[in-house]
């Protein structure tokens, strides 16, 4: 099976130097469903920020999609960001925008055509259940919302690998659940590879899934 | 309203930059203006012993723009007190020969005083006339109007440049975090910075075609028109094609360097 992510010996830390994640080695299938969990502060978001390349490695080897990220140039970085999806804590809406504005963001980055856009956005808008509300902007929406925005912008452009950090933290059961139904779906009918930063795994998930937990800077499997 | 508010804020820093830029162009032309019309008043008055060639003064300094030889007739008017004719001419033979010079521009007392030197060194001429206490009051005062002149300039470019950051930073503040979004789903940096640009670019238009109106106005005015026909001073004061062609570029360059600086200071939030 294809490695969509490969990390060897891999360190993380921020400018103060203090090491996040230390030597690390893993490597996920492309497909997979997987979840990260660990206690606050043991650098699951770290993780998760230097997949997306917004970290770069301090020592070791991460490659993601087939790009090196330690010392990735600015171009190579935003060809590989073109084919991720990410879902963050905070949302990450531009707030200027309509909410249709806003998914249609990695469409417009890809260059897709306005009629396939157009086509995309509504379609998503109806699963995430808010095509009654596509002209709103952001902030006149509601948390559990803003999520499903979030959620449907990171799905828009079929991406190859799904990062969502802490996806339905403060979402009422129904956001939550319709989060989740959308992850499995990308998952199990475009073979999305699928990483989730969370406190809790869900447990009335359908999908097969991997669980690995940080501690003290390790990453481990647990089985 | 929105977009109203998004714009409203560059786009009345640079029509205060604009109004300020033509304000100076303004003043600066009537200055010059000024200086030609006393350069055409200004004039010095040489006594020689004997005639003297035109080209012979000029000469002696690029200064010099043209030799007017004073007829001796209106000094001998005056005398007009039973001479003969024959007399007379004998008179207009003895006397002194007169030249008004005019010179190209007004001159400062220094390049009197050269000047003086140099056509002292021409043997016949005796005496020169440069009404030194008049010009010497004349040309103060335009100094010091120079300096408040200048004043007001280094003023204005403070106050704009002040202006200018504090614009920097509002647009910063909000096209940072549009922009690091972007950045997070792989546009380039042209991508995301094109809104930037657009704005930049359609507040340098408002902002110019607010000014132009402006100045159109100001320059029909009746008010404006005869405060210059009281200084006997004829300028344009807006000038249509030269002027709007300034405006428009100081406006679009000033706006493009405002986002070229957003672009470059932009670090993607880790």
């Amino acid at each position: 099976m294809d490695k969509v992510i490969m990390a060897q010996d891999l360190s993380l830390s921020y400018s103060n130097n203090e090491t996040i994640i230390n030597k690390a080695n893993f490597s996920i299938d492309s497909g997979s469903f997987i979840f990260i969990t660990g206690a606050s502060g043991s650098g699951k978001s770290t993780l998760l920020k230097s997949l997306y390349g917004s970290l770069k490695p301090k020592q070791g080897s991460l490659i993601v999609g087939g790009v090196e990220l330690r010392g990735v140039s600015n171009s190579k970085l935003n060809f590989l960001r073109r084919h991720i999806g990410i879902v963050f804590q905070d949302y990450k809406l531009v707030k200027e925008w309509t909410i249709e504005k806003n998914i249609m963001l990695p469409l417009i980055i890809n260059g897709y055509e306005k009629g396939v856009t157009q086509n995309q956005v509504d379609s998503l808008l109806k699963h995430v259940r808010l095509k009654h509300q596509s002209g709103k902007y952001p902030l006149e929406l509601s948390g559990g919302e803003q999520q499903r925005v979030a959620m449907a912008r990171a799905l828009a452009h079929n991406p190859i690998l799904i990062l969502a950090d802490e996806p339905t933290g403060n979402l009422d059961d129904y956001s939550s659940q319709l989060i989740w139904n959308l992850l499995e779906g990308a998952n199990e009918q475009l073979n999305t590879t699928v990483i989730v930063v969370t406190h809790n795994i869900p447990r009335n998930l359908n999908v097969d899934y991997k669980h690995y937990n940080i501690e003290y800077g390790s990453i481990h499997e647990v089985v | 309203m929105k977009s109203f508010k998004n714009h409203f804020s560059l786009v009345i820093a640079l029509v205060s930059i604009l109004f300020s830029i033509q304000i100076f162009v303004i003043v600066d032309r009537t200055m010059e203006a000024y200086k030609e019309n006393l350069a055409n008043n200004y004039s010095i008055i040489i006594i020689s012993q004997k005639k003297l060639q035109d080209q012979e003064i000029l000469d002696q300094s690029e200064l010099i723009s043209r030799v007017t030889e004073l007829s001796a007739d209106n000094v001998i008017e005056r005398l007009n007190s039973g001479i003969t004719e024959k007399n007379k001419e004998l008179l207009k033979l003895t006397l002194p020969k007169f030249y008004k010079l005019n010179l190209t521009q007004y001159p400062s007392p220094s390049q009197i005083k050269n000047l003086r030197k140099k056509l002292l060194k021409i043997d016949s001429i005796k005496k020169i006339e440069d009404f030194s206490h008049n010009h010497d009051t004349t040309y103060k005062l335009l100094l010091l109007f120079k300096t408040v002149v200048f004043v007001f300039a280094i003023v204005v470019f403070v106050v704009t440049t002040l202006l200018i950051f504090k614009e920097l930073r509002i647009w910063q503040f909000k096209h940072n975090e549009r922009m690091s979004i972007m950045a997070l789903f792989g546009a380039p940096i042209w991508l995301r910075s094109a809104v930037l640009f657009r704005l930049a670019i359609v507040d340098a238009i408002i902002a110019g075609i607010i000014t132009f109106g402006l100045f159109i106005y100001i320059s029909s005015s009746p008010l404006i028109k005869e405060q210059f026909e009281n200084l006997s001073i004829n300028i344009v004061v807006f000038d249509l094609i030269n002027d709007t062609a300034v405006l428009f570029t100081a406006s679009i360059t000033l706006s493009i360097i405002l986002a070229l600086m957003i672009v470059i200071g932009h670090k993607e939030e880790v």
